[in-house]
């Protein structure tokens, strides 16, 4: 048997049985997200279609002032509410999302044939109150259309005069895109998955192996280092490996759990998918064991190493944030750039577009070079002196 | 057969081992003895290529560690000074992967475990995880891993440290057993009753230079000390005398 196989099997065994290492690799990091993941989808939905559905209520300051506008404004499912005695300091404390004030000139405007005016009070800085605030105002400009229309028709003048351009929407987001959106944070999700999955073993099978002092015996054994190295590399691939397909196989289960069909758009999390992901993101978790190994080589000690990647973990976050913060167009070479490809690539398929071979092959290509690279020169400080010695 | 050669090694501005050459034998127990500090680790470090002289040349069995590092560390079995086991795998295991890392076959492997595990009296322990194993049974899980692949020489850091009066006895009686058997045993030791037990040949070594190579009997001779203490005090306190603090 070769060493290097020899050094694998012996690390995986070696870690099945440590439970801290399996409940991380295999079972808070992949399911955490998926479950936090259909959580918030869900109450999100929950909030947003509960306004939606909700009948509209709205305080009404000088209600009498315009009996016909309210009576309409009722017809069209307003709820009408008794008018706060200060409407501006109601509308600043949250006690009303949005209140309507018809003034005393309103009645004499109206029969003047001038344009009256209402005036609605409301916060911009609540987000939540946006969509109360979208619905009264379109109330009110349906029942200004259509009473001007009445006025043009009464005149004999058709009511198209008065609208000589109209602009109509014609949205081509597919029902994936529109998802997608929601799901931008999902490759980082992935990301995390994988050095969560391996973290453990790269710091177990270096630092952890030289605390304990058996680095040095291991190394006085007839095996080159370089074949020792890739065992282990091996080992904490296979961890991380292992934790991103559950982890991928856990949000295609928690995607049936999200009924997106309220929201009008569709998840392609199935198995065209997940075989996708996998394949993005292999030299991915790759290069991540090789950095992650460096760097557990670095450190002076366990504790050491457990800081040095917890920072380690918050660079895969950078492209993520990028792209939601600036969104932009994906190109090839943002392929190519680890990390960045994987992001890019997953979005990519999380909207149901197909991928072409090109950006796949840039993808590969681009993190294996990297990932070549960290294995090199992981190697070079595995042939260090220094590293062996414990003492 | 191990033999040293004008070794050098420095950390810094330290000069840990200077011109060091000795040699031991097959058949023979070799002790390599000095107070703490004085360049033993690193010369043993250096015998299994865990760290590259500066100077010098180390031949096991004829091969330079220089040139087949590999084949010098085939030819050893080594209990450095880290006696490390892996805590989540049980005394058999921690042996084992030990052997398949030297390319045994498992059939060899499972004689051969049976036979150290016997001559060590770790029956008991076989099949325990090392997590809280004594300190004698570390060291015995170590000697047995060291010993897996059935080397000529034999190089021991201290090997009877922390142990207990039965378990050194023990100890010692096994070393006995591997000089019998014609292999070169190399061991390191700051302690004086352990030497004059053991050894046919003492190298003493202080501040990274050897300065007494004989039989214990020869050496208390030379040292015209009393006991084998004395000269050993004597012998190192001259040392000092000579070198610059």
């Amino acid at each position: 048997m070769h060493a290097a196989l020899t050094v694998f099997l012996k690390e995986v065994r070696e870690n099945l049985r440590d439970r801290r290492t399996l409940v991380n690799a295999l079972l808070t990091g992949p399911l955490l997200a998926p479950v936090m993941f259909v959580v918030l989808i869900n109450a999100q939905l929950h909030v947003e279609l509960g306004k939606a559905e909700k009948p509209l209520s709205v305080p009404v300051v000088g209600a009498a002032n315009a009996p016909n506008l309210v009576a309409a404004l009722r017809r069209m499912g307003m709820v009408v509410e008794p008018a706060p005695r200060d409407p501006e300091a109601a509308v600043r404390s949250q006690k009303a999302d949005v209140v309507l004030r018809i003034p005393a000139g309103y009645g004499a405007h109206w029969r003047k044939g001038e344009t009256a005016q209402v005036e609605l009070i409301y916060d911009s800085s609540h987000r939540d109150t946006q969509a109360q605030i979208a619905r009264l105002r379109d109330m009110v400009d349906g029942y200004a259309k259509v009473t001007g229309a009445q006025r043009l028709l009464a005149r004999g003048l058709s009511p198209a005069l008065a609208s000589p351009l109209v602009a109509a929407n014609r949205d081509q987001a597919t029902p994936q895109a529109r998802g997608a959106l929601i799901f931008s944070m999902l490759p980082y999700f992935f990301v995390l998955t994988a050095f969560l999955g391996g973290m453990y073993l790269a710091i177990d099978t270096t630092a952890g192996e030289r605390e304990r002092q058996s680095l040095e015996p291991l190394f006085a054994t007839p095996v080159a280092r370089r074949d020792i190295l890739i065992g282990k590399l091996g080992a904490t691939t296979a961890f991380a490996l292992a934790s991103l397909a559950l982890s991928i196989t856990a949000f295609a289960v928690a995607g049936r759990f999200v009924d997106t069909s309220r929201l009008d758009m569709v998840l392609s999390l199935g198995a065209h998918f997940a075989v996708f992901v996998m394949l993005l993101m292999l030299p991915l978790v790759v290069l991540l064991a090789a950095l992650q190994t460096l760097v557990a080589a670095f450190a002076r000690s366990y504790r050491e190493a457990q800081t040095y990647l917890s920072l380690l973990m918050l660079v895969p976050l950078l492209p993520s944030v990028l792209l939601i913060v600036v969104p932009v167009k994906a190109r090839l070479w943002m392929y190519a750039v680890p990390l960045l490809g994987q992001q890019v690539g997953i979005m990519q398929l999380e909207r149901g577009d197909a991928l072409g071979a090109l950006p796949v092959a840039a993808c590969l290509a681009g993190t294996a070079l990297a990932a070549l690279l960290a294995i090199l020169v992981t190697m070079r400080v595995y042939a260090s002196e220094r590293l062996a010695i414990s003492g | 057969m191990i033999e040293v050669r004008n070794l050098h090694k420095s950390f810094g501005a330290v000069k840990a081992v200077e011109d060091v050459s000795f040699c031991a034998r097959d058949g023979e127990i070799t002790g390599l003895l000095g107070p703490n500090g004085a360049g033993k680790t690193t010369t043993l470090r250096m015998l299994y290529t865990l760290m590259k002289p500066e100077r010098g040349r180390v031949l096991v069995d004829g091969l330079d560690a220089a040139a087949d590092p590999l084949g010098v560390r085939r030819a050893l079995g080594v209990l450095p000074d880290a006696r490390g086991l892996y805590k989540r795998l049980t005394a058999r295991e921690n042996i084992e992967y030990f052997g398949r890392l030297h390319c045994l076959d498992e059939g060899a492997l499972r004689r051969r475990c049976d036979a150290l595990m016997a001559a060590l009296d770790m029956a008991g322990i076989a099949g325990r995880r090392a997590e809280g194993f004594s300190q004698g049974e570390r060291v015995k899980t170590a000697i047995a891993r060291a010993l897996v692949h059935d080397p000529k020489n034999l190089i021991l850091d201290e090997p009877t440290n922390g142990l207990d009066v039965m378990a050194t006895r023990a100890m010692r009686e096994f070393l006995f057993g591997l000089r019998a058997e014609g292999r070169c045993v190399l061991f390191s030791s700051h302690i004086m009753q352990e030497v004059v037990a053991l050894c046919d040949r003492v190298v003493v070594i202080a501040h990274g230079r050897v300065v007494a190579d004989a039989a214990p009997e020869a050496l208390r001779l030379q040292a015209g000390a009393a006991s084998l203490e004395d000269a050993f005090v004597r012998i190192i306190s001259r040392s000092s005398a000579c070198t610059p603090p």
